[in-house]
C-alpha cells in the first residue's frame, strides 16, 4: 500500500468546532447563572414584582382605575386609628396561634398512630389526606352548611343526643364564629402536619428506639428523649410553613363568614380584600396586606433561628 | 422531494384542519355567509346569577340569538355570584381588559366613575322614551357630570310574611309601625315563629333593611350637602336601643350569620314568619308548590303576602337594590357595546327579560309599572311602585363614593350588630360615627 493511499483513506477529520455559547457555559459561573435564570425570572415576575407593586401602592392614594399620587405613610397612619384593623390584627394572631397549636398536637398524634403497623395502613394514610385534597372553597361550603344557624347538622346531632336544648349559633355569635373558623382551619390543616411529620418519623432509625427500650425507657420517655428531638427540625419547618399560610388565610373566612358578624372574624387578608376590592381603595388595601409583612418576618426569622439552633445541636 | 419543515407542516395542517371543519372556501362561498369571526363583534356582559333562574335561561336562549340577529353582535353573557362581581370589576379595570359591560349592584358605579365610559346619550334616550328613571336609579348611575351606566332594574325589597301566622297573633294585615311589628314579633317568637333578619356582611338584605330602619327614626349618615357627618344623634341612639330590644324579643338570632340566601332558606323551610327580601321567596314557592308547603300540607305560596317596611318616628322608608350596566372604559367595543345597551334596554327587548322576572325586579324606568304582570297576581302588588319610594345610602346626602365606602364596609349594619352583641347603644353609635368620619375626612 502506497503512502498516498493511506493519506487519502484516513483523511484528517477536524474536531467539531465548539460554539461561543458552549465555550461560555463551560465556565461554571456562567453555567450557574444560566441555570438560575429561569427561577430568577419566575420569582421576579410572580413574587418580587407584585411585592414591589404592593409597596408602591401602599404609599399612594390609588383607587380602582386611578393611579394616585405619593402620600408617604398616610395609609399606615390611617390604619393606626382604624378600629376594624385593630380587630383584624388581634383576630389574625388568635386564629394563627390557636389553630397552629391544635394542628400540631393533632397532626403529631395522627402521625404517631400512622407510623405503626396495622391492616389498611396505606388506605388510611390516603384517606386522612382528603381534607387537604378537596378544594378549600368546596369543603368550606360544606362546613358552612354544617354551621348553618337553621340547618346545622351538628346542632341536630347534639340535640338528638340530648346534649343541647337550644341551638348553638355557630357563626352568629362573635366568639363562637372565631372558634368555628379555627375548627375548620384545624380540620383542613391536620393532614398536612400528619403526613409531613410521618415522613419525618420514618427517617428516624427504629434501632434507636429499640435501644432505648432495651435500656428500660418507657414509651413516653422514648418519645420525649429519642423521637421528639430527632423530629424537631422537621416539625419546625412544618410549623413555619403552616404559620405563614394560616396568618395569610383568606378563602376559608371569606366563604364562612365574610369577616362577620360585625368583624368578629375579620383577618388581615379578608379586611384587605374588603377595603381594596369591595371599596376600591387599592392603596389602603395594599397597606393592610403589607402590615402583615413585619409580623410574618419576625415570626419567620425567629423560627429560622430556632431551626438553625436545633440543627447545630 | 421538497423538504417540509416543522413550521411548514404546522401551516399546512392548520389550513387543512380549518378547511376540513368548514368545508373549505367552496363551502363558505356556497353558504353565502362570512365565517363567524368576520360577521361582527363580540360583546362580553358580566352579571350576577339571577335569583330568578328563568331569567338567566331567557338571556341565554332568547336574548343571545336575538342580539346576533338584530345587531350582528355575538353576545357573551357571563353570570357569577353577586358578591364576586366587585372582585372581577377591580381586576378588569386594573388590567385594562375584561368584560365590555358589567352589571353593577348598588352604587358601585360611583366607585368606578373614572373607569367607565360616558353613556349619557344612551341613558338619556332610554329615560326619555320610557317615562324617566326612578330617583334611586338616577342617583347611583349619574354623578352629576355624566351617566356612569345605563340603569337596568330595581330589585324591590319588601317583607315576605306568613299570612296565617300573623292572623293567629291578631294581625290581619302587615304591621304598619315598628311598635306593631314588635308586638306581633314578640307573640310569634313565643310560638317558635320568629322574624328573620339577615345581619351579616352581604350586599342585599342587611343594607336594604338597616338603612331604611335608621332613616325611619330620623337618623342619617351625613347632612344634605354630604359634608357633615350626622350619625351620632339622639335618633340614631334611639334606633339602636329599640333594635336591640326588637332583636331579643322578636328575631331568630341566627340572623347575625345570615347572608342574602340564608333568610330565603329559613322562610321556605318554615322556621321564620317574616323577612325583608326580594320577591324570590314567593316566586320560588309558587313555582314549586309540591316542594314548599305549610305545616298543614298546603302550598306555601298561598300563605305568603308582602308588606312594606313599618314606619318609625320619622316615617316609612325603603331602599331597593338598583342595578346598572356600566360600559367599561377599557373596552375596545365601545360602539358595539353602546348599540347593545340601547337595544337591550329598548322596550321590546327588555320586555322579554322583564316578563321572565315575574315582578321580582321592576324596570329602572316608570313605564314598567303599567305592565299586566302586576294585575295578574295581587300578592306582587307591593313591588309595583316600590321603587318610587326608594332612597339610597347616603340619604339625605348624595349617593357618592363616600356613601359607597360606608356601605361596602358594612358600618351601619355592624353598628346594629355590635349593639345586639352587647355593646351599649351609645358606644355602638360612637364607633360607627368615628368610622364614617374617617371615610369623609
Amino acid at each position: 500500500m502506497a503512502i498516498s493511499d493511506v493519506v487519502t483513506q484516513r483523511a484528517f477529520v477536524r474536531a467539531p468546532q465548539r460554539g461561543a455559547t458552549t465555550r461560555l457555559l463551560e465556565d461554571e459561573r456562567w453555567l450557574a447563572a444560566a441555570l438560575l435564570l429561569p427561577t430568577i425570572v419566575l420569582l421576579g415576575l410572580f413574587i418580587a414584582y407584585p411585592f414591589a407593586e404592593g409597596v408602591w401602592l401602599s404609599v399612594t392614594d390609588a383607587r380602582v382605575g386611578v393611579p394616585g399620587t405619593f402620600v408617604g405613610l398616610a395609609n399606615f397612619e390611617a390604619l393606626w386609628d382604624d378600629s376594624i384593623f385593630g380587630t383584624a390584627v388581634w383576630n389574625t394572631f388568635v386564629y394563627t396561634a390557636v389553630a397552629t397549636v391544635f394542628k400540631l398536637a393533632l397532626g403529631l398524634w395522627l402521625a404517631l398512630l400512622l407510623n405503626r403497623n396495622f391492616r389498611g395502613k396505606a388506605f388510611t394514610r390516603a384517606f386522612i389526606l382528603l381534607p387537604f385534597i378537596i378544594p378549600t372553597v368546596l369543603s368550606t361550603f360544606a362546613w358552612k352548611w354544617m354551621f348553618d344557624p337553621t340547618f346545622s347538622v351538628i346542632n341536630w346531632t347534639l340535640f338528638q343526643f340530648g346534649l343541647i336544648h337550644s341551638r348553638i349559633n355557630w357563626l352568629g355569635d362573635p366568639a363562637l364564629a372565631l372558634i368555628s373558623v379555627i375548627i375548620v382551619n384545624v380540620w383542613r390543616g391536620v393532614p398536612f402536619y400528619a403526613i409531613s411529620l410521618l415522613a419525618g418519623l420514618q427517617t428516624i432509625n427504629p434501632e434507636l428506639e429499640e435501644a432505648a427500650a432495651i435500656d428500660g425507657a418507657r414509651p413516653w420517655q422514648r418519645f420525649w428523649h429519642v423521637t421528639w428531638p430527632l423530629l424537631l427540625p422537621v416539625t419546625m419547618v412544618v410549623v413555619l410553613f403552616s404559620v405563614i399560610q394560616t396568618f395569610a388565610d383568606f378563602q376559608l373566612v371569606y366563604v364562612l363568614t365574610g369577616g362577620g358578624p360585625a368583624n368578629a372574624t375579620q383577618l388581615f387578608a379578608t379586611y384587605a380584600y374588603q377595603i381594596g376590592i369591595g371599596t376600591g381603595l387599592l392603596s389602603q388595601g395594599a397597606a393592610i396586606s403589607l402590615a402583615m409583612f413585619p409580623f410574618l418576618l419576625i415570626i419567620v426569622v425567629v423560627q429560622l433561628l430556632y431551626i438553625r439552633r436545633v440543627e447545630v445541636h | 422531494m421538497a423538504r417540509i419543515g416543522r413550521r411548514k407542516l404546522l401551516q399546512l395542517s392548520g389550513a387543512g384542519a380549518i378547511a376540513a371543519r368548514t368545508g373549505g372556501i367552496a363551502a363558505i362561498l356556497a353558504s353565502g355567509n362570512a365565517p363567524a369571526h368576520a360577521q361582527g363583534t363580540t360583546v362580553h356582559w358580566l352579571r350576577w346569577n339571577d335569583f330568578v333562574p328563568t331569567s338567566d335561561a331567557v338571556l341565554r336562549n332568547q336574548i343571545i340569538p336575538a342580539c346576533a340577529k338584530d345587531l350582528g353582535i355575538t353576545l357573551n353573557i357571563e353570570m357569577i355570584n353577586g358578591n364576586d362581581i366587585q372582585a372581577r370589576t377591580t381586576a378588569a379595570i386594573q388590567s385594562g381588559t375584561g368584560p365590555d359591560v358589567i352589571c353593577a349592584l348598588n352604587n358601585w358605579p360611583q366607585l368606578y366613575a373614572e373607569s367607565v365610559a360616558d353613556v349619557s346619550d344612551v341613558a338619556e334616550k332610554i329615560g326619555k322614551a320610557q317615562g324617566g328613571f326612578y330617583n334611586e336609579s338616577t342617583v347611583v348611575a349619574n354623578n352629576g357630570k355624566k351617566w356612569l351606566g345605563v340603569p337596568w332594574c330595581v330589585v324591590g325589597a319588601e317583607n315576605a310574611y306568613r299570612k296565617s301566622w300573623f292572623e293567629a297573633v291578631g294581625y290581619n294585615k302587615f304591621p304598619e309601625t315598628w311598635d306593631e311589628y314588635r308586638d306581633a314579633g314578640k307573640k310569634l317568637k313565643a310560638k317558635g315563629q320568629p322574624i328573620g333578619q339577615a345581619m351579616g356582611h352581604s350586599f342585599g338584605d342587611p343594607p336594604t333593611f338597616f338603612y331604611p330602619y335608621l332613616w325611619s327614626w330620623g337618623g342619617m349618615e351625613v347632612d344634605k350637602g354630604g359634608k357633615t357627618v350626622m350619625l351620632d344623634s339622639k335618633a340614631t341612639v334611639e334606633s339602636v336601643k329599640y333594635w336591640t330590644a326588637f332583636w331579643k324579643d322578636c328575631c331568630d338570632e341566627g340572623g347575625l350569620a345570615w347572608d342574602d340566601s340564608s333568610n330565603n332558606r329559613a322562610f321556605l323551610s318554615g322556621t321564620i314568619s317574616s323577612t325583608l327580601n326580594g320577591a324570590s321567596i314567593y316566586l320560588l314557592a309558587k313555582r314549586e308548590p309540591d316542594k314548599y308547603q305549610t305545616e298543614k300540607g298546603a302550598p306555601l305560596w298561598q300563605d305568603i303576602l308582602h308588606g312594606v317596611l313599618p314606619k318609625g318616628p320619622a316615617g316609612a322608608f325603603a331602599y331597593h337594590l338598583p342595578m346598572t350596566n356600566m360600559l367599561m372604559g377599557y373596552s375596545k367595543q365601545q360602539d358595539a357595546a353602546k348599540k347593545f345597551l340601547a337595544w337591550m334596554t329598548s322596550k321590546p327587548v327588555y320586555q322579554t327579560w322583564f316578563d321572565s322576572q315575574g315582578g321580582y325586579s321592576v324596570g329602572a324606568t316608570t313605564i314598567w309599572e303599567q305592565e299586566p304582570v302586576w294585575d295578574k297576581d295581587p300578592v306582587m302588588l307591593p313591588y309595583r311602585r316600590a321603587a318610587r319610594a326608594g332612597h339610597f345610602p347616603g340619604y339625605v346626602g348624595p349617593a357618592d363614593r363616600y356613601a359607597a365606602e360606608v356601605l361596602s364596609k358594612y358600618i351601619i349594619i355592624d353598628m346594629y350588630a355590635k349593639a345586639v352583641q352587647g355593646m351599649a347603644a351609645e358606644d355602638a353609635v360612637k364607633w360607627a360615627t368615628g368610622e364614617v368620619k374617617k371615610i369623609h375626612a
